[in-house]
């Protein structure tokens, strides 16, 4: 029949443990809303969205309900803008940005993803016009994230882009002084960016996507956190073991509710992204993972290796409970999104270096670290040109969503709230790079790029 | 359709006998029962068949909800496919 433990086990997990599926998020091309005319392109955007996804935030609650498992986002990605819009005759995207997130509060989701460009090997007019209209787009929309992919392993580096990206986040930083540069929270920089991704900030629909789709995001560090808690003095061998059997779990709940919307709203299931998400708040933070290995505290000496472990044991036990994986896919490390990483940082143990390291074993990248207001736009585009270069040389995703604060340095804390949390401001190598990023041009694809 | 209900809380006289009237008002089959009280808490995880259910799946959510509040305890309705598959291949 079943057994009561077993039922048991799942109620905790998700009354005390924060299980919980972080996003349902539906893909929609709007390849066939192109139109010379800008103002005919935004009716189609606008009606198309609110046509697909007319019925996405009920479902969802309706799934909640029925299971009694947490459905915390519903959001919507959408075909990189910079191609749709290509063909009008506008040379303001920020319109298309604001068409976007009219949409998005028709349709009662909080976030839109795909006011994006894909620009590692280069710039088509499309997408220098919609970078350029990135600060506009972001400082005055509520809801619209932002991503540009500016490196692959196949291409290399694009270093213009890289360039202009430091002043795109600088941009963005100073329209929204008065909220602590709120607008950089959702402008991601990517190198070997998915095109299946469901989790913002970084989410757009992938041009070889199909028409729409849905992609679930799950969530759960809190139950790995406490299955970690009874294992003291346990070897890797049986840590490992014990994450993968809990990711399995976590990510079944993610294939049910991802299965279950798909045919509700008769719309493809795409893929479930195995990825453990933290937030805020107290007992779902990744990095209290790690120090339930044993670290003192995040960033210590060690820290890299015990990522390493929990990225490989969560895709391990997520690949066979779900038909389809993609996306991210792995351990996420958002310092204001994590409390666990919040005070690490505040204590002085995690550094940007130390999590650029962690970067080169978990599923993204430095995301969602505060710097100071004054950090030179060549400094930020030479952390983007590292972190690209670790995702291009060990063909992974990498990103950098980073929040230069206007008016705050070392020691000062942003405050986002909600799902965004608090940054602290963290310490920047004072010595210069803009000689180095000022050379332009592209950084070529490693050598084995050349897989043929 | 199945579905798993849950209750938790301080145990007292006449808990499983409201919850049951409500099931029986509502044309809801028990298909197993399993109590038991662990350091004075009151566990209890019921099977139900909801294939003559007479009302919509929010409705009897919410019914049992109320007799959870007049009772104290933690009442949870859940569809079963959640819990068959966390737990079985």
């Amino acid at each position: 029949m079943f057994d009561v433990n077993d039922i048991l086990e799942t109620i905790n997990m998700i009354s005390q443990e924060n299980l919980d599926i972080r996003t349902i998020t539906m893909g929609i091309s709007l390849r066939d809303c192109a139109s010379g005319s800008a103002k005919e392109l935004c009716r189609k955007i606008y009606d198309k969205i609110s046509f697909c996804a007319k019925d996405l935030v009920k479902t969802g609650e309706d799934i909640e309900r029925d299971f009694g498992i947490p459905i915390i986002n519903k959001r919507i990605s959408v075909t990189p803008i910079s191609i749709v819009a290509e063909g009008s005759d506008s040379e303001n995207y920020a319109i298309f940005a604001k068409v976007l997130d009219d949409a998005a509060r028709n349709v009662g989701v909080n976030f839109i993803g795909g006011f994006s460009a894909l620009v590692h090997k280069g710039y088509t007019k499309g997408d220098k016009l919609l970078i350029k209209a990135i600060p506009e787009a972001l400082s005055t929309t509520e809801r619209v994230c932002s991503s540009v992919n500016v490196a692959t392993t196949k291409s290399g580096i694009n270093m213009d882009a890289v360039k202009e990206m430091g002043l795109i986040i600088k941009d963005c930083a100073e329209r929204t002084k008065d909220q602590d540069a709120v607008a950089c929270s959702k402008l991601v920089v990517f190198a070997n960016v998915p095109e299946d991704n469901p989790f913002m900030a970084g989410a757009f629909h992938g041009v070889g996507e199909p028409e729409c789709v849905i992609n679930v995001g799950v969530s759960g560090p809190g139950v790995v956190v406490k299955a970690l808690k009874h294992l003291n003095g346990a070897d890797f061998g049986t840590v490992a073991e014990t994450i993968k059997k809990t990711a399995f779990k976590i990510t079944r709940m993610g294939q049910l509710v991802a299965q279950e919307a798909s045919s509700r709203l008769k719309v493809p299931f795409g893929v479930v992204d195995l990825s453990l998400a933290p937030t805020p708040a107290v007992g779902d933070s990744v990095a209290h993972i790690l120090e339930a290995m044993g670290l003192e505290s995040c960033g210590a000496h060690g820290t890299t290796a015990a990522l390493a472990l929990l990225n490989d044991a969560v895709k391990k036990g997520g690949v066979m409970a779900s038909s389809y994986v993609g996306g991210l896919s792995g351990a996420f490390i958002p310092v204001s999104e994590d409390s666990g990483m919040i005070d690490a940082a505040i204590r002085g143990s995690l550094s940007i270096e130390k999590l650029e390291a962690m970067t080169c074993v978990c599923s993204v990248g430095l995301d969602m670290i505060a710097i100071p207001g004054d950090t030179p736009a060549s400094t930020i585009s030479a952390i983007i040109a590292d972190e690209a270069a670790i995702g291009v040389v060990n063909n992974k995703t990498t990103a950098v969503r980073i929040i230069p604060v206007p008016g705050k340095t070392v020691g000062d804390v942003a405050e986002y709230g909600g799902l965004f949390g608090k940054a602290p401001v963290m310490r920047v190598n004072p010595f210069s790079a803009e000689a180095f990023i000022n050379r332009g041009g592209r950084i070529p694809a490693p050598l084995h790029s050349l897989r043929n | 359709m199945k579905a798993v209900i849950t209750v938790v809380g301080r145990d007292r006289i006449g808990i499983i006998a409201a919850i049951t009237k409500v099931l029986a008002d509502t044309h809801v089959n028990i298909l197993d029962i399993s109590q038991t009280i662990m350091q004075n808490i009151f566990t209890m995880v019921m099977l139900v068949d909801l294939s003559n259910l007479n009302c919509e799946f929010s409705r009897l959510g919410e019914l049992l909800n109320e007799v959870g509040k007049e009772l104290c305890v933690d009442i949870r309705l859940q569809r079963e496919e959640i819990f068959t598959s966390m737990h079985r291949i």
